[in-house]
């Protein structure tokens, strides 16, 4: 087999030294890089691959750990049994335990794993074991397959129209473990075809180039021997799955496009199993993210390693440590600029993102407002900013998110929501409020997209835009042609935003609120009144809207909501969803009734 | 209508006050985490009666944790204490409406067991509504736009209005002197029997001049303050902690103040305030030294 200790080819800075190690009979070839007085760190790789597919991640952590990588069996430079049973999961854990005590006996290894290594790896994690030999746990592209076994079973116990959606989205990306149970189908196809072509569907599917080593020489025979890693463990786990829990921090990595694992299966059960758990995501694919993203893998599980406890942020290291007591909530580590954040669904947002994690950035035209928003959202636990900033003034708002950037870190999430409520018909309505409505309301939103999505495409780490619309951006009526003019440019210019930031990992959502109860009927102007009626229309809207009585908190819920799940158009309350209902079955309708004064 | 108490009277009344709020202060010391909402109010009522209280305008509460916020609150039985525990940490609020030879008091006393930051935010910011609320009463605003005042007031903390849980919305209602008929002691939903015949005759009496005993936002508070005693309650919450003040304010013929200004909250406001002017004289000394 052409396992070469040191590959003349290969990027060498760090000598590679070479061990073999026994475990359950077979021969496991252990390569180490880096000074072993330095922390250890154990990589463990996937399917097709060999240990050299992290060699530019392991590269980067010799600098400062002790690295240790094998071939699992089957793969590589290392033995294979026979028997299926020799690929049985309970077996891989004890190999990945031999590693560990063999190189690091004294000393618990911080766990990498990528793919099937990840899916070996957990089961380590999950055993009695790990809490004396596995400091902490990195996961990419590869579940727990019990954990996986109950998420299956919960989505098939509650059908939801949602449940079902995941489940199919998921069997669409792992069709390829159907086809591995075929007998003779896949070792023949990776025989005649697929090995020979890997290097090619590699750089077209995921961009990865090849180098030295990986694909490695071994690919043809690691892929027939690997698809018994699927028929020994796939079935049995996932009919009759195990509760594993595990008792060591874990840091999850998501990689946003990935093609074989969706992030619903990956993670979104997984606080019901880790305790400890951390989030991050990587806007990359399956294989992309180990190289091209390989000094952003590295630094993750090098802060990880340094700090499991601790939650210092990736990628951001501007953003404060929290407290672990934080940690599990969904924004942990992630940054939130919401702006109009000093009153009504502005501030509720904040107050939203800040309880669940975030590190909140409140902007405000009225600085004492967003001051006020940020005290509450360090009262609720979090860590907040309060900014004045004037949304209509595009260098402003340029200025405003590279101090940000430079402060926080580049955010993750931008709520752009500042808005004001403007009541008159067309004619009514003079250029000046024209301007003021369209200033606030699109050039605001078209000035935050702008700056704030720059930087995040430039960042390269996904995130969320969302665009506060209204029910008048699908609901003619001839008293607010201003606002709903504005509102409804918003929902476009987001609708063709979303298509040209998808590449980039970044969602955009539109929401559209409908009647909500906050101090946006107090500021709205009237066009075609005296100050003493627009002050008497203006409580008496006051009023309509505080008997409605739909809060800004339940808003709020459905940004973070929308956030979590990248929902791209949610209306609000119920009349914002009848009314979307109705402008789809019959536009007419909604024409005619613009007529009214309704608004 | 000109106003109708004489000073004694004023002062039986305010002796009232200060006896509940001195009952509901020794409740406050009394509690510690273990301790239920109906062990404290039946607590409250002891302390109450022992004090030589005969009748109550409304039974004693007591409501902790989340429940001070009013939340999920969907009908007024759930107004009434239940079995939910004190644990470190957790707001309370109690509150009390006794009877004494007519004269009723009716106070509302917020606390907390153990650290809650945010507790003592809500607790500093009360001061604004108890301020805004007798200026504009002395402007002779009409009772609803001072109820949208707080409102206004309210969003602009950040905080959410919970008196508009109370049976119809009030921030507060009229006090008058109970007429001592029928049996002392006897409540019906919570409210005592010779209460309810007062509240009734006032209802309907204050209904014949267009005005309401009850301060809400609706259409019957569109009228500036009626001249006598009014219970004020302004109650507020952020997330799970609420909290309220309740005490008597005096609207007089032509002008209004607060019945007293010796009261817990009162007093955490001036005591706060005078720590602060002790430690800028500190620093005052400090850069003074300095230089």
């Amino acid at each position: 087999m052409p396992a070469e200790p040191t590959d003349p080819t290969a990027p060498a800075e760090h000598p590679v030294r070479r061990r073999t190690v026994t475990s359950g009979g077979v021969d496991l070839a252990v390569f180490e890089l880096g000074d072993p007085a330095k922390p250890p760190v154990l990589l463990v790789h996937g399917y097709p691959d060999t240990h050299r597919v992290w060699d530019v991640v392991a590269e980067d952590l010799a600098a400062d750990h002790h690295v240790i990588r094998y071939d699992v069996r089957g793969a590589g430079a290392s033995g294979h049994p026979r028997r299926l049973q020799g690929y049985h999961l309970d077996q891989l854990a004890d190999d990945l335990f031999a590693v560990a005590d063999a190189v690091s006996p004294d000393r618990p290894v911080h766990l990498a794993a990528h793919d099937w290594g990840s899916i070996q790896a957990w089961h380590a994690a999950t055993d009695a074991r790990a809490v004396e030999r596995i400091a902490s746990y990195t996961t990419m592209s590869g579940p727990c397959l019990d954990h996986v076994g109950h998420w299956f079973r919960r989505r098939f116990g509650h059908p939801t129209p949602r449940n079902v959606a995941q489940v199919i989205g998921q069997e669409l990306k792992s069709w390829y473990i159907a086809v591995f149970h075929i007998p003779l189908l896949a070792p023949t196809a990776w025989r005649l075809a697929l090995a020979d072509r890997w290097s090619e569907i590699l750089r077209v599917t995921e961009g990865v180039e090849p180098r030295p080593g990986h694909p490695a020489a071994t690919l043809r025979l690691d892929a027939v021997r690997g698809i018994k890693l699927y028929r020994a463990n796939m079935l049995p786990r996932l009919t009759r799955p195990a509760e594993r829990f595990a008792r060591i921090p874990v840091q999850l990595i998501t990689l946003t496009r990935d093609r074989f694992v969706s992030p619903a299966l990956a993670g979104s059960d997984l606080d019901r199993w880790v305790p400890d758990l951390r989030r991050r995501e990587i806007d990359a694919g399956h294989w992309s993210a180990l190289d091209k993203e390989a000094s952003t893998v590295a630094r993750m599980i090098r802060t990880f390693a340094a700090d499991p406890e601790g939650g210092t942020s990736e990628p951001e290291d501007a953003v404060p440590a929290v407290s672990a007591a934080h940690s599990g909530k969904p924004f942990t580590g992630k940054v939130a600029v919401v702006t109009g954040a000093g009153s009504g669904i502005g501030r509720a947002t904040a107050l939203a993102f800040a309880e669940r994690g975030a590190h909140v950035v409140a902007c405000d035209i009225d600085r004492a407002s967003a001051e006020r928003t940020a005290e509450l959202a360090t009262l609720l636990g979090a860590t907040a900013h309060a900014y004045r900033v004037d949304v209509t003034d595009g260098a402003a708002m340029d200025d405003f998110a590279k101090e940000v950037a430079q402060e926080h870190g580049v955010p993750h999430i931008v709520v752009n929501n500042a808005g004001i409520g403007h009541h008159g018909t067309f004619l009514e309505t003079s250029e000046k409020d024209w301007q003021r409505v369209l200033d606030v309301n699109l050039w605001g939103v078209i000035h935050g997209c702008r700056a704030f999505g720059t930087l995040m495409t430039e960042a390269g780490q996904g995130g969320n835009i969302v665009n506060l619309a209204s029910a008048a951006a699908y609901l003619p009526s001839k008293v607010l042609a201003a606002y709903a003019t504005s509102k409804a440019a918003v929902a476009m210019m987001s609708d063709c935003l979303r298509a040209e930031l998808a590449p980039h990992g970044i969602a955009v959502s539109v929401i559209c609120p409908g009647i909500v109860n906050t101090n946006i009927t107090r500021t709205t102007t009237f066009s075609g009144t005296s100050a003493a009626e627009q002050e008497a229309r203006r409580s008496k809207a006051a009023g309509m809207y505080a008997r409605r009585n739909y809060p800004p908190e339940k808003v709020a819920a459905q940004i973070v909501d929308a956030v979590l799940h990248n929902r791209s158009m949610v209306p609000v309350t119920a009349e914002a969803k009848i009314a979307r209902t109705l402008g789809r079955i019959s536009p007419a309708l909604l024409r005619a009734a613009a007529k009214l004064n309704i608004g | 209508m000109t106003f109708p108490y004489t000073s004694s009277d004023l002062d039986r009344f305010r002796e009232l006050q200060q006896l509940a709020y001195d009952c509901a202060e020794r409740v406050a010391d009394w509690l510690e985490p273990g301790v239920t909402e109906r062990q404290a109010a039946a607590r409250l009522r002891r302390e109450l009666v022992h004090a030589g209280v005969s009748d109550f305008f409304h039974v004693p509460f007591a409501w902790f944790g989340d429940r001070t916020a009013f939340r999920n609150f969907r009908t007024p039985l759930q107004f009434f204490p239940t079995n939910r525990r004190l644990a470190e940490g957790m707001p309370y609020v109690l509150d009390c409406a006794p009877v004494r030879d007519g004269y009723t008091a009716d106070i509302g006393y917020a606390g907390r067991i153990g650290e809650n930051p945010l507790w003592d935010l809500i607790a500093q910011d009360l001061r604004v509504y108890r301020e805004l609320i007798l200026r504009e009463v002395r402007e002779r605003r009409a009772l609803a736009e001072i109820y949208a005042s707080v409102d206004a007031q309210i969003a602009r903390h950040g905080f959410d209005n919970r008196h508009r849980v109370y049976p119809g919305r009030v921030i507060g209602h009229q006090v008058t002197k109970v007429v001592e008929r029928g049996p002392a002691g006897v409540t019906v939903f919570g409210f005592g029997v010779r209460t309810l015949q007062t509240l009734g005759r006032e209802l309907i009496g204050e209904r014949r001049h267009g005005r309401s005993p009850l301060w809400a936002d609706g259409r019957a508070s569109r009228h500036v303050p009626t001249p006598g005693l009014w219970a004020v309650e302004p109650h507020v919450a952020l997330r799970d902690v609420g909290l309220k003040f309740e005490e008597l304010l005096v609207v007089t013929d032509d002008d209004a103040y607060w019945l007293d200004d010796d009261l817990p909250h009162v007093r955490r406001w001036t005591q706060r305030a005078d720590n602060a002017d002790i430690r800028a004289a500190d620093n005052e000394v400090l850069t003074t030294d300095a230089r």
